[in-house]
């Protein structure tokens, strides 16, 4: 079942650094940066906070653009996460809405997205590479310099218009649509902490730094395993709270204690050349190494073995990894404090810029305590083994909170306080456990200046929001400033290009308010989809921008389009012509009658669906013409209408059709098509769905995917419908299929088991329409218009129900019934509705056979070759006789009709004209005088009209 | 003066024969459409205010034409198609593809064709690019975006549509009705076919979304009918440049027509099958007879033509053989009415061609098995005898079952006019016993 997709460059990822924070309910682990390396190359690639990246998308030529907001991941290390600000290239924009911008785009040109239909969270491992973006004044143009792969941003895009974006709302791209105006991109407003004393703000360095030496989520899932008090703390990450700022002394200390050791590992490493060699590969990468080796640093001493440092030094930086991995456990121990006095710091720092904003979230966080937290806290206590399960067990509760009140509260504000509640409180526990444990310390060490100094680079260049402590310690200041020269030129290019001073203050302090909310609403939504969405769900308004892509993105070739006509189509003049515009099958009803169940069925089942965020799979049968798919399209036109609304969160719909492909397997190829625009080949198109269905992906949202003609895309090892659905079931996918068919058992009849029962037993079946339903279909088609005679309609109605049930043949009768309604009227004038003569009309003219009227109006001899067949027939006792034996006959009945007998050229040319028509049916003619001949019409038939003549 | 005139209206008569020729070969060989379609003006009416509302209207439709071959279809399709351009309104905006089953054997080709011929845009040239599915999807696509109002409507005439229905899964002609039972851009389609069960071979989805529509061209055409349709067709126009010449053939045909033999002729004819082409053909054998020496058709032409279009195709072959093989086919008729049909193998009609020998033969010998047997192989290529089974490899040659392709009466009818053919010969063949 699996496609192979085709061969590329495989990327590994890996966090680099150690974790920032933690949040100890998701179990999410905060990260500032992640180092990207591809599988045979010795180059890595750093990707930081606040740079803009490349993210893989469905068009290979066109990934997105995106800038990091936030690196995260789970204990595992298995899920990397990021939340990124989105920009949109020019591509992305629908065409219509491009005219808006009233100039030709530039092709590197890309928008700052304020919509909020995309989801933010991206998986890491989509993260390609990092790109330039540069900020282009409004009025200023495009810069010419030739550089192919820079991006240049000149508005924002808010999937409605184009509006000018400054350059700090750029910089400050961290900005959740949520209102609340960027942070500060730099250090230049320090507003300085009143309350911590010199050696905070110092340590408060430390974070930033300490983040640094985790190379691997999975040892930071180790840790945390073992660890109760040092997860809580980093679940608290971003908490304002008393108490840290109370410990910030104790913090400092420690911290000095393990920046020395980290300084310590630096110096270890620089002996090893073959890693100095990649570190000058890249500026950005110096850090992250010297993370590394800070980390490395920190086994080593932990271990005290010159073993491992040796296998260490020997291997590639990804085995680097793996190895620290192996080696975590036994390093668990001295971990802990010191990571928890990082957390502690954090939120320390995090506290100090006097926002009063915060400081109100912060007071009335402290006040609503829901039950909640005591239980979180009491789970928090025992030693690490115990607490795993049990916190996994408080995970879900949480969610559920969340869930319930977003369904009675619609502020997203509230929500996200109740469900940081439990951090909180966890945290202000820890801080009091913590406090024993601070006798770890280490002296400082002269080296301290040179750590700091890597570790604000880092910052400096992440553009965290960090940077208030700055001013606290003169080192830091100066390394500061060489940094901020050093590595953010554009920025300042940027500043100077819009916006006064005052302004970009503001919009600073907001913007950090802004992270500080949006750190801890974070965890509520990193894990657990759902809880992401239906935060993120609220605020959406924007037609969302998943189907912006099924719009034709590049313009690789010819539009599909038929000429449009030099004179407009006339419309109709009369009732009859009106009469006949409604009944045509095309006419799109106003509402489906007679449908009612079903539609209600269908709906619910896909709304439920859609609002779970949940897959499933439905089948639906019944005989051709029983408004199968046209119940299914008014299901989508209402749950699209109602997606508009907000009632429900927005989806996507796609449609194929067996019939409409030229093989099976071009189902893969149509859905991704109409999913994101991308062609490719079957197989390949198959390995793409897969993963994506597979993957957590970004800017998920559900689908909802209509297969008509169901029984087409058998195969033999019916793979097309496995794998349709399967993808339902997938935790990831989202998906919702309706299938459509016409047989109630086909699931029985052509599917495997395996298929069959991933179909489920979600089954309708629409029932052929009775004559009153039909009747009714007519009616409301009609709408008031009167072209018919209440008899002539039911007359239609009850020949139809009875032969088939069909509505389309229904319509088409009363069509043609208008029509010959309307050539009799020209002869007399009649009422001008169409009667019951008219209908018998169009019902024969349909459904008579054309059988005996083509006997009757033969030839004499292919009559007589009819009645020689016949005579034969009688003569054998048989249905079927060869041409040599039916041709004596027919010789004999020339002679008595006194007809010139014929040759048995002209007989054969005879009997294959009545054969053409399929009155005989006969074997190949080169068989000759040999060929068999049988009557394809009753004899009673022939006889019945040959008499008539 | 006056002499110079008359030279004036009087072309040479060679002239005249070739103009006469040119305007026949026009109507009989080039299918020139007549100027209002006789016998068929109801279906005619039909079909052009069908097409009419799609041209003008945007009302998709779709419509069978069905009659059995010679009837009149596509001479009826062309006629209002030519009614139907007339109108600007339509001429401007009718875009027009024409299919053939037998030319368009699979849905991929079909599509090209279609690609091709509404010049979209992935058509360069004549080439029509991307693979079947791109096509389809190209295609419907394209068909899609348009809607009723705005778009050109498409006319899509299917010639021998029963071999569509032959095509995988139908998929072209779903489509096609689909396309006309949705909103989406207007098309009419036009079947045309000779198989009166021809909706029995559509698929149930692909019958559900056609409209049912069936003109059926039935010609009822009477024999006074018939013979005014041959002197109208023999008839030169008003506007033929020399008047005289005209005038005078014109009398000639109408002579012609009214001779009793030329009747009989036309009668046999018409019992035979009421097809214009098969009418056309025989007036063709008519006029080639017509030279600058003899400048007008004679009863005698016709019965002429007549008898060349009812020859025997089988019996003709039969004067090619040589007198061996003319002699084995005697032995196989003689064994046909012995044992009532059943088949023969080659060592059975040898010893009834030796018993032949033995008694009668005065003109003829024996000959070598390998002779006989090279006979039999060419009346067997000839396709004058045929394997019962086809699986020849099994048994030995002579032993091999066959059967005779022939009826007595072409045997019969062929050793009359067989060139020299021995008395015994012919004796043996008319009598009743071998």
């Amino acid at each position: 079942m699996k496609y192979s997709s085709r061969l590329r460059i495989r990327r590994v990822y890996a966090w680099r650094g150690r974790h920032s924070s933690f949040n100890r309910k998701l179990k999410i682990y905060d990260y500032h940066s992640l180092a990207i390396s591809v599988e045979g190359l010795p180059r890595i690639t750093i990707i930081n906070i606040g740079q803009h990246i490349l993210i893989e998308s469905e068009d290979e030529d066109n990934p997105y653009v995106a800038k990091v907001v936030r690196l995260f991941g789970d204990e595992s290390g298995k899920q990397k996460k990021a939340t990124v600000q989105w920009f949109v290239r020019v591509s992305e924009v629908p065409p219509n809405k491009l005219k808006q911008l009233g100039r030709e785009p530039h092709p590197q040109e890309i928008f700052f997205y304020q919509g909020r239909s995309c989801d933010d969270e991206v998986n890491a491992e989509s993260i390609l590479r990092p790109v330039q973006v540069k900020h282009v004044d409004g009025a200023a143009p495009f810069p010419d310099d030739g550089d192919r792969d820079a991006l240049y941003v000149k508005l924002s895009w808010d999937s409605k218009n184009f509006q000018m974006v400054d350059s700090d709302l750029m910089d400050s791209a961290a900005a959740p649509p949520s209102s609340v105006p960027p942070p500060p991109p730099k250090p230049s407003l320090p507003p300085s902490p009143p309350c911590s004393p010199p050696a905070a703000a110092l340590a408060s360095q430390g974070p930033a730094r300490r983040a640094l030496p985790t190379p691997d989520p999975a040892v930071m899932r180790r840790v945390a395993s073992g660890e109760v008090r040092y997860s809580r703390a980093t679940a608290s990450a971003g908490k304002p709270c008393h108490a840290a700022e109370a410990e910030s002394l104790h913090s400092a200390t420690k911290l000095s204690a393990s920046k020395c050791l980290s300084a310590r590992r630096r110096n270890t490493t620089a002996r090893t050349p073959g890693v100095r060699k990649k570190l000058a590969l890249c500026s950005p990468e110096k850090k992250s190494m010297s993370r590394d080796d800070v980390l490395d640093q920190l086994l080593d001493e932990d271990l005290e073995s010159e073993v491992m440092l040796a296998q260490r030094l020997s291997s590639s930086p990804p085995h680097t990894l793996t190895l620290t991995h192996r080696l975590t456990p036994l390093r668990k121990p001295r971990m802990k404090p010191s990571t928890v006095i990082i957390n502690r710091l954090q939120i320390s720092e995090m506290d100090s810029p006097p926002s009063s904003i915060r400081v109100d979230d912060s007071t009335r966080e402290l006040l609503d305590k829901s039950p909640q937290q005591g239980d979180v806290m009491e789970a928090g206590l025992p030693t690490g083994s115990v607490k795993t399960p049990r916190r996994r067990i408080a995970t879900p509760r949480g969610k559920c909170a969340s869930r319930g009140q977003k369904a009675t509260t619609p502020s997203q504000k509230k929500e996200t306080k109740i469900l940081r509640e439990p951090s909180l409180g966890s945290l202000a526990e820890v801080d009091h456990e913590d406090s024993p444990m601070l006798p770890v310390t280490t002296p400082r060490s002269s080296k301290r200046k040179s750590a700091c100094l890597s570790s604000s680079r880092i910052r400096k260049q992440l553009n965290l929001e960090e940077q208030q402590d700055v001013d606290s310690d003169a080192d830091d200041v100066d390394s500061d400033a060489d940094d901020a020269d050093e590595f953010l030129p554009s920025k300042k290019e940027l500043q100077s290009s819009s916006e006064e001073e005052e302004e970009e203050e503001e919009s600073v302090l907001d913007s950090e308010e802004v992270v500080v909310v949006r750190k801890r609403a974070r965890p509520t939504s990193s894990k657990k989809t759902t809880t992401t969405r239906s935060s993120t769900r609220t605020p959406r308004k924007t037609p969302n921008k998943k189907i912006t892509p099924g719009t034709p993105r590049t313009p690789r070739r010819a539009t599909p389009s038929i000429p449009s006509r030099s004179l407009p189509a006339r419309q109709p003049a009369n009732v009859l012509e009106e009469a006949r515009t409604r009944l045509h099958v095309s006419a799109v009803p106003e509402s489906l009658p007679c449908r009612e169940q079903e539609f209600q069925d269908i709906y619910s089942f896909v709304e439920s669906k859609v609002m779970d965020g949940t897959g499933g799979c439905m089948y639906i049968s019944g005989v051709p013409g029983t408004g199968k798919t046209a119940t299914v399209h008014e299901v989508m036109r209402c749950l699209q209408h109602a997606a508009d609304e907000d009632e429900i969160p927005p989806f996507q719909f796609i449609e194929i059709n067996g019939m409409k492909m030229t093989d099976p397997h071009q189902a893969y190829v149509q859905i991704l098509q109409k999913l994101t625009g991308q062609k490719a080949t079957a197989d390949h198109a198959a390995a793409l769905l897969e993963k994506r269905f597979s993957n957590p992906a970004p800017r998920k949202e559900s689908t909802v995917l209509l297969v008509d003609e169901l029984d087409l895309l058998w195969t033999r090892k019916q793979n097309v419908m496995y794998n349709l659905f399967d993808w339902p079931t997938r935790r990831h996918a989202r998906l919702v299929v309706l299938t459509i068919a016409n047989t109630m058992d086909l699931p029985e009849r052509i599917m495997i088991n395996r298929v069959a029962s991933r179909l489920g037993l979600t089954r309708m079946s629409f029932q052929p329409y009775s004559f009153k339903q039909l009747q009714q279909i007519i009616t409301s088609r009609l709408n008031k218009v009167k072209a018919f005679e209440e008899d002539a309609l039911q007359l239609v109605s009850r020949k139809v129900a009875a032969l088939s049930g069909d509505a389309r043949r229904c319509l088409d009768i009363c069509r043609r019934a208008t029509e010959i309604c309307e050539h009799s009227a020209a002869d007399r004038s009649a009422t001008g509705l169409v009667a019951m003569s008219h209908v018998m009309e169009a019902l024969n003219e349909m459904f008579s056979s054309a059988y005996i009227n083509a006997i009757k109006c033969a030839s004499v001899q292919e009559q007589l070759l009819l009645r020689a067949i016949i005579a034969e027939f009688r003569r054998l006792g048989l249905e079927e006789a060869t041409f040599q034996q039916v041709f004596v006959q027919h010789q004999a009945l020339c002679r008595v009709e006194g007809l010139q007998p014929i040759s048995v050229s002209e007989g054969l040319a005879v009997c294959q004209r009545l054969g053409a028509c399929r009155i005989l049916l006969l074997e190949p003619s080169r068989l000759g005088v040999l060929q068999r001949v049988r009557l394809n019409v009753s004899q009673d038939d022939v006889v019945f009209a040959l008499k008539a003549d | 003066m006056s002499k110079r005139k008359v030279k004036d209206d009087h072309m040479p008569v060679g002239e005249c024969i070739t103009q006469v020729q040119e305007v026949f070969r026009e109507r009989f060989c080039c299918q020139k459409l007549p100027e209002q379609p006789e016998g068929v003006e109801s279906q005619h009416k039909h079909l052009l205010e069908l097409l009419k509302r799609t041209a003008v209207h945007g009302e998709s439709n779709s419509v069978l034409i069905v009659g059995p071959r010679g009837a009149g279809k596509t001479m009826l399709l062309k006629c209002v198609l030519r009614d139907l351009l007339e109108e600007k309104e339509v001429e401007k905006n009718l875009l027009q593809v024409h299919l053939n089953g037998l030319l368009q054997t699979d849905d991929r080709i079909a599509l090209k064709e279609i690609t091709r011929q509404l010049n979209l845009e992935n058509v360069v040239g004549d080439k029509v690019f991307g693979s079947f599915a791109e096509t389809l999807g190209f295609l419907l696509e394209a068909l899609k975006k348009g809607d009723r109002s705005s778009s050109r409507p498409v006319l899509f005439v299917l010639d021998e549509f029963d071999l569509f229905a032959h095509h995988k899964n139908q998929t072209l002609l779903y489509n096609l009705f689909d396309v006309s039972q949705s909103a989406q851009a207007p098309i009419a389609v036009v079947g045309v076919t000779c198989r009166l069960d021809v909706l029995e071979l559509l698929e149930k989805r692909v019958k559900s979304r056609f409209s049912h529509r069936q003109i059926h061209l039935l010609s009822s055409l009477t024999f006074p009918q018939y013979a005014e349709r041959v002197r109208t067709q023999l008839s030169l126009p008003d506007d033929f440049p020399d008047d005289k010449f005209a005038q005078d053939w014109n009398a000639s045909v109408k002579n012609l027509c009214e001779d009793k033999s030329v009747e009989e002729v036309l009668q046999r004819h018409f019992n035979s099958s009421k097809d214009y082409r098969m009418m056309h053909m025989l007036l063709m054998l008519c006029l080639s007879r017509v030279s600058v020496a003899k400048p007008n058709i004679k009863p005698a032409d016709v019965l002429e033509a007549s008898k060349m279009c009812f020859t025997d195709a089988k019996a003709n072959m039969l004067h090619g053989l040589s007198i061996l093989e003319l002699c084995l086919v005697i032995a196989m008729k003689h064994l046909n009415d012995v044992y009532e049909g059943e088949p023969f193998n080659l060592q059975m009609v040898h010893n009834e061609f030796k018993k032949f020998l033995h008694r009668k033969s005065s003109s003829m010998y024996n000959f070598e098995q390998p002779v006989i047997m090279k006979a039999f192989e060419h009346l067997q290529q000839l396709e004058l005898i045929r394997p019962v089974d086809s699986s020849s490899a099994k048994t030995q040659r002579e032993y091999q079952l066959m059967r005779l392709m022939l009826d007595h009466s072409q045997i019969m009818e062929a050793l009359q006019k067989y060139p020299q053919c021995p008395t015994d010969v012919k004796q043996w063949a008319m009598s009743a016993f071998g």
